[in-house]
């Protein structure tokens, strides 16, 4: 696996890697996405407690995990970047962090629309809300503590840390649901035994969350691309590439 | 499907607004976020092409006999 992983570490190599990831990663997710949004919204069964509202169901949880898992990405992107000074870890840990807190931002508005009906509140601070919202937080760390510093290096180094030290906050999150009480729901999808969703509306939840999940990793490609290209402008296969003459 | 008629599917059960809320927040978030990274790109692709021609520029001026 790491005489095929290697050469991404290359830069140029890992431009076109991505370059010919994308149409295929952001094709298949918008077919997915849609496949999996008309499913929750159209043929998906009322909940008996809930009624219509649990179609939100179909955006706020592929975007709350999508959060967690591009947040622990984003770590270990960092920590690549920290231990080994990968450069081309560094600069994906930038790369993530934005769509990270678009995703970590959707979680959190979808969940207000779907407690205004449900709970009776938009917001209310308890654990699994709280730590959602330090979640956004952490994100828009990395990117303000990378754009504090005028030496690029510095800047990201010190980003790097604060995402390797902030994903302890993601098994707070996970785990909040039990360790606190709290108004949300404990784990329906992500526990060892059996999921307790009913499989038609499990399906339609499973085929939304890979469709997020392609939609990340096809975004999370667009933007490296675009940052290696920035990092590399003056080497000579930048201007090969893109200069044609 | 669920719904008898396109009104009933809007409707929701009458919690159309939080669920039209949220999708929208949603989609408008994610189109917002795809737009801007597809700008940063080609907002380089511009820009790289622009310092391009004016090194060319540089070049062809500092080549040419200035009397």
């Amino acid at each position: 696996m790491f005489k095929w992983l290697h050469p991404l570490a290359k830069p140029e190599t890992l431009y076109r890697f991505c370059g010919h990831l994308f149409p295929w990663l952001m094709l298949s997710a918008l077919t997915i996405l849609l496949v999996g949004n008309v499913w929750g919204l159209v043929f998906a069964p009322q909940d008996y407690q809930q009624f219509d509202t649990v179609r939100i169901m179909y955006i706020h949880v592929p975007s709350a995990l999508l959060s967690m898992s591009t947040y622990t990405m984003m770590a270990i992107a960092a920590f690549i970047a920290l231990v080994w000074q990968v450069k081309v870890a560094q600069w994906s840990v930038l790369a993530i962090a934005p769509i990270g807190a678009v995703f970590t931002a959707i979680s959190l508005l979808t969940g207000m629309a779907w407690g205004k009906p449900m709970w009776g509140t938009w917001w209310e601070w308890d654990a699994r809300l709280t730590s959602q919202l330090i979640l956004l937080f952490l994100y828009l760390g990395v990117i303000a503590l990378y754009g504090a510093f005028s030496d690029r290096q510095t800047g990201g180094k010190v980003a790097s840390l604060l995402a390797v030290i902030g994903v302890v906050n993601v098994p707070i999150i996970h785990f909040s649901v039990e360790w606190w009480h709290t108004l949300h729901q404990g784990a329906s999808i992500m526990k060892f035994d059996t999921p307790s969703v009913h499989p038609s509306m499990l399906w339609p939840l499973l085929i939304s969350l890979l469709g997020f999940y392609l939609l990340m990793l096809a975004l999370v490609c667009l933007r490296l691309r675009t940052a290696i290209l920035e990092h590399e402008q003056h080497r000579p296969w930048v201007r090969a590439t893109l200069g044609g003459h | 499907m669920q719904f008898d008629s396109f009104s009933d599917f809007l409707a929701m059960g009458g919690y159309g607004f939080y669920i039209w809320l949220a999708y929208g927040l949603t989609y408008g978030l994610l189109v917002g976020l795809a737009g801007y990274c597809f700008w940063e790109l080609k907002a380089f692709h511009q820009n790289f092409r622009q310092k391009l021609a004016r090194a060319q520029r540089v070049k062809q001026y500092q080549e040419t006999e200035h009397p």
